[in-house]
């Protein structure tokens, strides 16, 4: 053999060997997918308006995302050319069995995130768990602001704002719309959502007209069903406006029972968290409802590419265009293909490179920018929208739509929401 | 005044509606001794089928007055077919066991019928909102009820003074509180027990179904709807004396009448207020309102 030719054989040889090597490594990271633990309600009150929606939604994502059809800059296959997975959990059953789940979607299912979570109390319940199993968790839904003004977590990230901007925005709207309101009532859940809901409101409601009345706070219990009382005293206290952030079968149970009442032809109703119902309850959301999604989502996502992107593969699957917890799980996998991928752009795309990359980015979804500016990085803020309902041709419609940008509705970090707004509500800078 | 007025006509509605989804469970357990946690589900079903029933009829047309009778057959459908699958399938190879055996039994068939709900039905809710505006509304002051309130008011005493007159007036009635006092003397007195148990298994079966019925107009029909009822069903029923009629019927007065005034007077009591009740009356009568004399066996 010549020279030359051992000059060429060596390289070759070395080439082969690393091929040989990383092959195996290569081929098993493309077969392997990556394991998505969904977590949204498949049963009880919030299944039909929150989480089948989130469900389909999930799942046409997933396959879109996989066969590389997400406009741009989400293009690339799954998550960094690996495909994606989903095992899917349903979350009725209260925070306990969540908490449990949680632990068994990690340890035996064996999954690599966790996206997931639409009732306050289980966020909650979980964040402390999802921290103590090191799992990277993303709430996609909650709202309470309690999950990261009260503790601080570095596996846990909320892609959607959490509830003040509803309050703050709710208000506002209210105000510029109907300036002369003198009495204000309120019927909400008695827990950590309808709690929060309601003190926030009246607190920026103090703020912004403090000669305001609230005549009366009605706290039913989760899953109550019957409102029979609670209408006759929201009749009886002659409020100018009814606030509510009754969500799932609560709320349509009490725009069933309070419709014939007559209940809306006395006060202006405000619900924070009434999008997913527009067309589910034509006939039972009185004309002139003040109606929010909790976000630009839903009938309020402006036009986009991401937008028509997530409208088209929803209708593909679902009778209806998608609603406002359809784009929440959108943000979910967005925020974590944007962070992943940045990670892995920097090599391996452990779990600490996820976190540092997701921690204070900003990722386009189809409501928008999101920002992950609170909770040290964990915790997204975007501006949002409130609208007013209206029937046409037996449908409910949305009118005078008013955006709100992030820096009027957001408190910044290191601020609690309560206290930023007693203060004054002072707009921040982002 | 005016407020008083409310708490009242808004409790006696609740109460009502309570009596009518208690009452089945107090009639099984009275005669069977069976703390029948599928009720929960009977209540499911029937609310399930009212709305596909009445909704089908109303969607194609028929007379929507129609709907209420609708409403009635579903009721007793579901009684008819759940009732017998439930006592000759399962419930008579465990009489004689302890009483926990039966709840452990009763209780994995509220999960079967859990998911049999799901699997029939899906997850989505269904709707049937019309019989609730359909007969009109009443006013008291400058409050607004719906009629359909006065159908729930009715059923109740219907149901409450039907139950109290087959009981005490009639041959079978009497027949059957032999068997609430003494299964086996009524057995060696010739009496069919087998046919008592499985006639009042189906008739209780019924009475869930029918307070499932009534209730679908009223809300969204979906799953979990009959976790939330028996929770309720049991404190009405432990609060009145397990198997005891005019005691249920006293507990959802009491429970109905309190809830209401919670909400008008300290509306963050709401919650608590059934609580308050059952710990009141359990405290002065550990065994509830009417708990029954216990013959004590030799």
């Amino acid at each position: 053999m010549n020279t030359h030719a051992l000059k060429l054989l060596k390289p070759a040889f070395a080439l082969l060997v690393a091929v040989l090597v990383t092959a195996p490594a290569v081929c098993s990271a493309q077969d392997k997918p990556i394991r998505i633990g969904l977590v949204t309600f498949l049963s009880g009150p919030a299944s039909g308006p929150f989480g089948v929606p989130a469900k389909l939604a999930a799942e046409a994502i997933v396959d879109s995302l996989n066969a590389g059809k997400v406009p741009a800059p989400y293009a690339t296959k799954g998550f960094g050319g690996t495909p994606l997975e989903l095992v899917v959990i349903d979350e009725a059953g209260g925070a306990t069995k969540q908490v449990a789940e949680l632990r068994n979607l990690v340890e035996r299912q064996d999954v690599d995130f966790v996206i997931g979570y639409i009732g306050s109390g289980d966020c909650l319940a979980v964040a402390p768990v999802a921290e103590e199993l090191k799992k990277i968790t993303i709430l996609f839904d909650c709202g309470t602001p309690r999950v990261f003004e009260d503790a601080s977590y570095k596996y846990v990230f909320r892609t959607r704002p959490h509830a003040t901007m509803d309050a703050v925005a709710g208000a506002m709207y209210l105000l510029e719309n109907r300036p002369a309101v003198k009495s204000l009532g309120g019927i909400n859940q008695n827990y950590a959502w309808g709690q929060d809901s309601w003190a926030d409101f009246t607190a920026v409601m103090a703020a912004l007209k403090p000669e305001l009345t609230i005549t009366t706070s009605q706290m039913p219990k989760f899953g109550a069903g019957q409102y029979g009382p609670e209408i006759s005293a929201l009749l009886q206290s002659n409020s100018d406006v009814i606030h509510s952030s009754l969500w799932g079968g609560d709320l349509e149970a009490f725009m069933l029972q309070a419709t014939p009442r007559n209940l809306f032809t006395r006060s202006q109703l405000i619900l924070v968290a009434g999008e997913p119902y527009l067309h589910r309850l034509p006939g039972n959301i009185p004309d002139g409802t003040i109606i929010g999604a909790r976000g630009p989502s839903g009938v309020y996502a402006q036009k986009s590419a991401l937008n028509d992107w997530l409208r088209h593969i929803y209708k593909e699957r679902a009778e209806n265009y998608p609603n406002y917890p359809a784009y929440s799980v959108a943000q979910a996998f967005l925020g974590l293909k944007t962070a992943y991928e940045k990670a892995k752009s920097q090599g391996t795309p452990g779990t600490d490179e996820i976190i540092k990359a997701f921690e204070y980015e900003t990722f386009d979804s189809p409501s928008g920018k999101v920002m992950m500016k609170l909770g040290k990085g964990h915790q997204a803020v975007t501006g949002t929208a409130y609208g007013t309902t209206r029937t046409v041709n037996g449908q409910i419609a949305v009118g005078n739509i008013k955006y709100y940008p992030v820096e009027r509705v957001q408190p910044p970090e290191g601020i609690k929401s309560v206290d930023w707004i007693k203060a004054g509500m002072k707009p921040g800078k982002w | 005044m005016a407020q008083l007025l409310a708490v009242l006509i808004d409790g006696l509605i609740y109460s009502s509606w309570l009596f009518i989804i208690a009452v089945g469970l107090t009639l099984i357990y009275g005669v069977m001794k069976i703390l029948n946690i599928a009720h929960g589900s009977l209540y499911a079903l029937g609310a399930y089928s009212a709305a596909s029933l009445a909704g089908y009829w109303i969607n194609h047309g028929y007379p929507p007055m129609g709907s209420y009778a609708v409403m009635l057959v579903a009721a007793i459908l579901v009684g008819l077919i759940a009732g017998p699958v439930i006592e000759r399938g399962l419930l008579r190879f465990m009489y004689g066991k302890d009483e926990i055996v039966l709840v452990l039994v009763t209780y994995a068939v509220f999960l079967i019928l859990e998911d049999f709900v799901k699997l029939a039905w899906g997850v989505d809710p269904y709707f049937i909102a019309q019989p609730y505006g359909l007969l009109g509304s009443f006013d008291v002051g400058d409050l607004t009820y719906p009629n359909y309130n006065l159908v729930l008011f009715g059923a109740a005493v219907l149901i409450g003074a039907v139950l109290a007159w087959v009981l005490t007036k009639t041959r079978q009635g009497k027949m059957l509180l032999a068997v609430i006092h003494d299964r086996e003397m009524s057995g060696a007195m010739g009496i069919n027990v087998g046919r008592v148990y499985f006639i009042t298994f189906t008739v209780g079966a019924m009475l869930g179904a029918l307070g499932g019925t009534l209730t679908a107009p009223m809300i969204s029909v979906q799953p979990g709807i009959g976790a939330e009822t028996i929770v309720l069903a049991f404190a009405v029923v432990v609060i009145g004396g397990l198997g005891s009629l005019p005691g249920a019927a006293l507990a959802a007065i009491l429970v109905g009448i309190v809830r209401s005034a919670a909400v008008h007077y300290r509306p963050e009591l709401d919650l608590f207020s059934i609580y308050l009740v059952m710990a009141v009356v359990l405290i002065m009568r550990p065994k509830g309102l009417f708990s029954a004399q216990e013959a004590r066996k030799i």
